[in-house]
C-alpha cells in the first residue's frame, strides 16, 4: 500500500517544475541515499534497530516539503477501506432467507455503531446458498475498529460465532503467503542475566552518580568532590534532544526521532525502548511504573510498526507501562487556552499542557484536565475512567495531586488527594477545592473574590497547600498576593491566610519535609524602566507551638535583591535562593533556616533560625540543582538559554566552591537521584547521633585521599621536570656533536657570531636612555564668577 | 607589574619584535607603520614608512643593523635601523605574511600568501652586509613552494639546519634550506585549525605553535615530536618562551568577528602564563580590549610585550615576584645542583 503511495510520489516529483529548480539533489529512490546515513551513527550509538527504517524515512521526508503535492496526488486507500470489515462464522442460508439473516445480523452490528442494510453485503454462490461471510461498512473508521474488537468471538447463535476482522488485516495477513501455513514454535532466548539496576548504590565511599550533556556527547560520572570526576560512561549521540532520570534515579532516559530508550545497570545498556515517533516531552510517574511520552505530531502508525497499533494513530500522548514497554493508552493532547492578547499584539501561541497527566503519590491514580471543564482520572494499571465518567468541574483551570498519601483526621479510608481551582465566572466566586479519589467527594472548599491568577503549592508531604492568589483591586490596576494555607492533616482541613505581602509573589517554595518556606515578591516596575523591579525575598516558619506548628509568621525579609529561584535542599533545611536566566545579575545567596547559633531578638518564638551562610556568582547561570544528599549543589550555565560561558559549577551546601568546569556546548548536569532510605526511623536517629564519631572517620578518610592526591601531583612533576631536563641534555650533546661535525663555533647561532656583527670597539661606555618625567607640582582649582 | 601603553598605532598591530639587546621594540601594524620604540620607557624612536599596504610581519638581524618587514603590498622591504632609510624592496606576486632572519643573520625566509593562482610559497633570501647595504641580491636564493597546505608562519631552526613551518591545516614542517625538500610534515594541531604563530626556544632545539585550535604546543626542533601541549579555552594568536624562566606566554581571545557574541566582561583577552614544564597554567595579564595579536619576549627575559587587535603595545618589566616564583620541584633540583 504504501509502496505504490510512494511510487505515485515519486513520478510526481518528476513533473513538478517547482521541485527541479532545487539546486539540491532529489534522491527518488528511496533505499539507497539514505542508508549510508543510518550506518555513519558510532557503534556506542543507541540503534533503535528494533525499529523499521520506515521512521527514519519520514525524517528525511520533512526536509523536502512535498505536502502540496501530496495532498494533490496521493490516493487515499486505506481511508477509503478503513469503514469495512468482515464477518466471517456465519450460517450458510439460502438465498431467500438471506434478508432475515442480515437483519438479524444488523442488530448486532449497530449496538456497536451505524450501519444499514445496504451496507452488508453477503455474497451468494452458484448454488444459490450465502458463502457464511459478509462485508459491513461503517459509517466512520472508528466504528469498524469497535465492531472488530467487541464483536469479535461473539456468538450469534449456539452452532455460530462470529470473526469478526477489518478487511485491510485480511488484506494484509489474510493473501497467500503471507502468513506461513505451518507453525514454527518460536525460539526461546536462552536466560541471559541482567545487570543490577541499583548497583550505583553500592559504592563504598557512598558517591552519588550524575549525568552531564554537553555538545553532543552524553556522560555519567561519579562525583568525586574537588577532585576530577571518575567517568562512567561517556557516549556520543547518545541522545537527540535531552536525557532525564527516573525518579527514583534507576533508568536514564534518552529522546531520539524514533523515540524514548531507557538506559540502566552497572555499565549503562538498554533497557526498554518506547517508539513514540518524533517524542517531544516526556515524564516518569513518581514509582517509575509508567511514562508518559508526547509529540506534537500526531503518531502515524505504520505498516510492521511492531509495538503501536491502530489504536494509536492520530494520538499525541502515549501512557506507557515501563516494564512490559507496551502502551497502556493513547490520547489526543489538550492544549491550554492561550493566554489573553494584550490588545494589539499578535495572539500568544497556545500552550501545551505538561505535564498532561498528573500521577497520584502512590501511582494508583493518573489524572488529566480539559481546562474550563473537566477532570478525568484514570485507574491503574488498566488505565480506565474512574467511574467511567469525567469529573465536571466548571471551569477548571488547574489541579494538582497530593505528593504523598496523607491520613486526614478522622478518615479511615483509602484515598488520594487533588486540588483544583476555578476562576470567578459571572457573579459566583472563583473556587479553591479538594478532592477525595476513589469517591470523587469534594471534601474542602473556599470561595475566593478579585482573583487573577492562583498557583497550587502542595508541601511535600501533602501536610500543606498553599494556595497562592493573585488578587487585583477593584479597578485592576494594582495586584497583591494572599497565600491561602490549607492544613491537610488537621481537623476539618483548617485554612490560615497569610496577607502580609503586599506584593506579587512571583515564586514559593515549601521547605521538602518541612513548614517553612520562601517567597519572593516583585515589587511594581517603574513605569518604561528598562530594568526589571527588584525583588524582595521573604522566609516564613511557624510559630513554635508544642507538637503541631503554629501560625506562619514572616521571620525576615531580604529586600532590593534580583531574585528569582527558590532551590530548598531535598533535606530542607538549608535554601539557595538565586537569580537565573537573567543578563545582568547572577547571585545565589546560601541560607540556613537552622543556624547554630544566637537568635536574632523578636524572632526567638519562630522555628527558625535564619542566617545568611554565603552568596557567590556563576557568570550566566541558569539552573541551580541540588544533589538527593543535600551535600552539593551544582549551579550550571546551559547553551540551551545562552551561548556565554557555558559550564558547571559544583558548590558544598554552604556555598564553598568546589569546582568550577567551563565546557564547551553544555547543555544538561542531572543528579542521578536516589530511591529513599531504607533505614527506619529509629536507624536514622541513632545515626544522627553518633554524627560525631563518623565525620571524625570520614575527615581522616578525605585527608587521606588529600594527601594521596598531593603525593601523586608532586611525583608528576618531578618526573616531568627530570625527563624535560635529559631531554635538554641530550639535545645540547647532539647539537655539540653537530657543530663540531660541521666546524661550526660553539656560539655559532648568537649574534656575536653574526654576519652584521659590529667590531668590538673598546670602552663605549654604557648608553644612556633619557626618559623625562613629567610630575605635578601643585593643582589649583579656581572658581569664577 | 605596571605596563608602558604604547599607542603610535591606528589600527590592530600584526607583530612586535625586540632587538637581540632588548633595548629596542618594533611593531608593526595594519596602519602601514613600522615603528621602533625604546623598550625601557616606551618612547617612539621613529618610523618606517613606505608600505602601502598592511605591514604583517617584522624582524630584526641579529645585530640590529637591518630590519626586515612584509606587508600586504606584496613587498619586503629592507631597512637600515639606524636612519630609516629603505635599502631594497623585493616584489612577490602575492601578500607576505612572514619574515625571519637566519641566526646568522645571512638569509632571510618569507613566507608569502596563496592567492589568485599562486601557490603559498616560503622564499629565501640572501642578506649582504657590506658597506652598501643596498647591494642585495635581486632574485630568492631558493623559493620553497608549499603545494598541500600553505604556510602561515616559519622560522630556522638551531645551526639553521631547518626551516620549520606551521600551515593552515594545522600542521607542521620541516623543509631543507639548501635543496628546499621537505624533510618531514606532521599533523601537530587539529586538523585545520590555523597555526598563527612559531616561536623559537633561545637555543633554537625547540619551538612553540600556537593555533585557531586554541591549544598551544611545544615541539622538538630536530624531529618535530610534541614535547608539551597547553590547552586554553581561547582560539591562540600568538605564543612565545620566556628566556630566563620556564615559562611560555601565550595570547589569543575570540575573534574580532564573533565578538559581540560573547560576553565583553571576560572576552579573554588575556596573555596566559603558562609553566612549560609542568604544563600548568601559572597566571594572567589582563589589559587588551581586544584578541591578543603577537607577543615577544625580551632577550634578556626581563620583559615582555604584547600587541593587540586593539591597536596597542603593552610593554611590562617583570617584578620580582615573577623571577621569584619556582616550583617545590624546582626549588629542590636547584639545591641538589648547588650541592654538587
Amino acid at each position: 500500500m504504501s509502496v505504490r503511495t510512494k511510487n505515485c510520489l515519486a513520478s510526481a516529483i518528476c513533473f513538478c517544475p517547482k521541485i527541479q529548480q532545487r539546486t539540491t539533489p532529489i534522491y527518488l529512490c528511496s533505499g539507497t541515499y539514505r542508508r549510508p546515513r543510518y550506518s555513519q551513527i558510532p557503534i556506542m550509538a543507541p540503534s533503535f534497530d528494533t525499529l523499521s527504517e520506515q521512521d527514519l524515512h519520514e525524517e528525511e521526508e520533512e526536509e523536502i516539503d512535498f505536502s502540496d503535492l501530496k495532498a494533490e496526488y496521493e490516493v487515499q486507500m486505506e481511508e477509503g477501506l478503513d469503514t469495512f470489515i468482515v464477518i466471517d462464522g456465519l450460517p450458510v442460508v439460502p438465498e431467500d432467507s438471506r434478508q432475515k439473516l442480515v437483519k438479524f445480523l444488523l442488530r448486532k452490528l449497530n449496538s456497536v455503531g451505524s450501519t444499514s442494510e445496504d451496507a452488508v453485503f453477503m455474497p451468494v454462490n452458484d448454488k444459490k446458498m450465502t458463502e457464511g461471510f459478509a462485508f459491513v461498512e461503517y459509517e466512520t473508521p472508528e466504528q469498524a475498529v469497535a465492531a472488530v474488537k467487541q464483536l469479535h468471538g461473539v456468538p450469534l447463535d449456539k452452532k455460530h460465532t462470529l470473526a469478526v476482522n477489518k478487511l485491510m488485516d485480511i488484506e494484509r495477513y489474510g493473501r497467500e503467503g503471507r502468513v506461513d501455513e505451518e507453525y514454527k514454535a518460536p525460539t526461546l532466548e536462552p536466560f541471559k542475566e541482567k545487570e543490577h539496576l541499583r548497583s550505583w548504590m553500592g559504592d563504598a565511599n557512598a558517591r552519588d552518580q550524575f549525568a552531564l550533556y554537553r555538545n553532543d556527547k552524553v556522560g555519567v560520572f561519579w562525583n568525586n568532590k574537588t577532585n576530577t570526576p571518575e567517568n562512567v560512561v561517556d557516549r556520543a549521540h547518545w541522545t537527540q534532544l535531552f536525557v532525564q532520570w527516573s525518579p527514583k534515579g534507576t533508568f536514564l532516559a534518552s529522546v531520539h526521532p524514533q523515540g524514548v530508550q531507557l538506559w540502566g545497570g552497572e555499565s549503562f545498556s538498554k533497557q526498554k525502548q518506547f517508539p513514540h515517533p518524533f517524542v517531544q516531552l516526556i515524564e516518569f510517574s513518581p514509582l517509575e511504573g509508567y511514562l508518559t511520552t508526547w509529540s506534537a505530531r500526531p503518531i502515524q502508525v505504520e505498516e510492521g510498526q511492531p509495538v503501536l497499533t491502530y489504536e494509536e494513530d492520530g494520538k499525541n500522548i502515549i501512557v506507557w507501562d515501563i516494564e512490559t514497554g507496551k502502551p497502556l493508552r493513547s490520547f489526543v493532547s489538550h492544549d491550554l487556552a492561550a493566554p489573553v492578547a494584550i490588545d494589539g499584539d499578535v495572539a500568544p501561541k497556545k500552550k501545551v499542557q505538561w505535564p498532561a497527566f498528573k500521577w497520584s503519590a502512590d501511582e494508583k491514580y493518573v489524572a488529566r484536565m480539559l481546562q474550563g471543564q473537566s477532570i478525568s482520572v484514570y485507574e491503574l494499571p488498566n488505565m480506565n475512567l474512574l467511574g467511567r465518567t469525567s469529573i465536571k468541574i466548571d471551569g477548571v483551570m488547574d489541579f494538582e495531586w497530593s505528593p504523598a498519601t496523607v491520613i486526614r483526621e478522622g478518615v479511615k479510608q483509602y484515598e488520594q488527594l487533588l486540588c483544583f481551582w476555578t476562576p470567578e465566572i459571572g457573579s459566583n466566586p472563583a473556587r479553591v477545592g479538594m478532592m477525595s479519589v476513589p469517591t470523587k467527594e469534594i471534601v474542602r472548599t473556599r470561595n475566593l473574590f478579585n482573583v487573577s491568577d492562583v498557583k497550587l503549592h502542595w508541601q511535600s508531604q501533602g501536610a500543606y497547600v498553599c494556595v497562592k492568589v493573585d488578587r487585583h483591586s477593584k479597578s485592576k490596576k494594582s495586584m497583591a498576593t494572599n497565600l491561602e494555607i490549607f492544613r491537610v492533616r488537621e481537623k476539618g482541613v483548617p485554612v490560615e491566610v497569610v496577607d502580609s505581602l503586599k506584593d506579587t509573589v512571583i515564586n514559593f517554595a515549601w521547605e521538602p519535609n518541612g513548614s517553612r518556606f520562601v517567597a519572593i515578591t516583585n515589587g511594581e516596575a517603574a513605569q518604561g524602566a528598562a530594568v526589571a523591579p527588584k525583588t524582595a525575598v521573604s522566609f516564613f516558619a511557624p510559630e513554635k507551638k508544642g507538637h503541631q506548628a503554629g501560625n506562619f509568621k514572616l521571620v525576615r525579609t531580604v529586600d532590593k535583591k534580583n531574585s528569582n529561584g527558590i532551590y530548598w535542599s531535598p533535606k530542607g533545611r538549608f535554601v539557595v535562593v538565586a537569580t537565573v536566566h537573567s543578563q545582568t545579575s547572577f547571585d545565589m545567596d546560601f541560607w540556613d533556616m537552622d543556624f547554630e547559633g544566637e537568635k536574632v531578638d523578636g524572632e526567638n518564638n519562630l522555628a527558625a533560625n535564619l542566617q545568611l551562610m554565603k552568596t557567590s556568582e556563576h557568570y550566566g547561570v541558569t539552573d541551580i540543582d541540588w544533589d538527593s544528599t543535600g551535600r552539593y549543589v551544582v549551579s550550571s550555565a546551559s547553551v540551551w538559554t545562552h551561548s556565554m560561558e557555558n559550564g558547571w559549577n559544583m558548590h558544598t551546601f554552604s556555598g564553598t566552591t568546589l569546582s568550577e568546569n567551563p565546557t564547551e556546548k553544555f547543555k544538561q548536569f542531572l543528579w542521578r537521584p536516589r530511591p529513599a532510605t531504607l533505614l527506619s526511623k529509629e536507624e536514622q536517629k541513632q545515626v544522627r547521633k553518633n554524627l560525631r564519631e563518623y565525620s571524625k572517620e570520614f575527615d581522616e578518610e578525605d585527608k587521606y585521599a588529600v594527601d594521596i592526591a598531593n603525593t601523586a601531583v608532586v611525583e608528576t612533576r618531578k618526573r616531568v621536570l627530570s625527563e624535560w631536563l635529559a631531554w635538554l641534555r641530550r639535545e645540547k650533546e647532539l647539537l655539540a656533536e653537530e657543530k663540531e661535525v660541521l666546524g661550526f663555533a660553539e656560539d655559532a647561532d648568537s649574534p656575536k657570531a653574526a654576519l652584521d656583527a659590529r667590531p668590538v670597539v673598546e670602552d663605549q661606555g654604557d648608553s644612556v636612555v633619557e626618559e623625562i618625567v613629567e610630575e605635578i607640582i601643585e593643582e589649583t582649582e579656581e572658581v569664577i564668577g | 607589574m605596571r605596563p608602558i601603553l604604547l599607542s603610535g598605532h591606528e589600527r590592530s598591530l600584526t607583530q612586535i619584535k625586540f632587538n637581540s639587546d632588548g633595548d629596542l621594540l618594533f611593531s608593526t601594524s595594519k596602519d602601514k607603520i613600522v615603528c621602533a620604540w625604546w623598550s625601557a620607557n616606551g618612547e617612539r624612536l621613529g618610523t618606517y614608512s613606505g608600505h602601502q599596504g598592511a605591514v604583517w610581519t617584522v624582524d630584526v638581524s641579529p645585530n640590529t643593523t637591518l630590519l626586515a618587514t612584509g606587508s600586504a603590498d606584496n613587498t619586503v622591504r629592507l631597512w637600515n635601523i639606524k636612519t630609516g632609510e629603505c635599502v631594497k624592496v623585493w616584489d612577490f606576486p602575492t601578500a607576505v605574511k612572514r619574515v625571519a632572519f637566519s641566526p646568522d643573520g645571512g638569509r632571510l625566509l618569507a613566507v608569502t600568501e596563496k592567492r589568485m593562482g599562486f601557490l603559498g610559497t616560503i622564499a629565501v633570501l640572501d642578506i649582504n652586509y657590506g658597506e652598501n647595504l643596498t647591494e642585495q641580491a635581486a632574485e630568492p636564493s631558493l623559493v620553497i613552494t608549499c603545494e598541500d597546505s600553505k604556510a602561515t608562519v616559519a622560522q630556522w631552526s638551531f645551526l639553521a639546519k631547518y626551516i620549520l613551518a606551521g600551515h593552515e591545516d594545522g600542521s607542521v614542517s620541516q623543509y631543507d634550506p639548501k635543496t628546499g625538500d621537505i624533510v618531514e610534515n606532521i599533523q601537530i594541531h587539529e586538523f585545520d585549525s590555523a597555526i598563527t604563530d612559531l616561536q623559537m626556544s633561545p637555543d633554537r632545539l625547540s619551538f612553540i605553535t600556537a593555533s585557531k585550535d586554541k591549544s598551544a604546543k611545544l615541539i622538538s626542533a630536530r624531529n618535530l615530536a610534541i614535547l608539551k601541549t597547553y590547552t586554553t579555552d581561547t582560539p591562540l594568536n600568538t605564543a612565545s618562551i620566556t628566556p630566563k624562566k620556564s615559562f611560555v606566554i601565550l595570547g589569543g581571545g575570540q575573534a574580532a568577528m564573533d565578538v559581540t557574541t560573547t560576553s565583553a566582561r571576560q572576552g579573554k583577552f588575556e596573555a596566559r602564563f603558562w609553566h612549560s614544564v609542568v604544563g600548568e597554567e601559572v597566571g594572567r595579564v589582563k589589559g587588551h580590549f581586544g584578541p591578543l595579536n603577537t607577543i615577544d619576549v625580551h632577550p634578556a627575559g626581563t620583559a615582555y610585550a604584547s600587541g593587540g587587535e586593539d591597536g596597542y603595545v603593552r610593554v611590562h618589566h617583570f617584578d620580582k615576584s615573577y623571577f621569584d616564583f619556582l616550583y617545590e620541584v624546582e626549588r629542590e633540583h636547584l639545591r641538589e645542583q648547588a650541592r654538587k
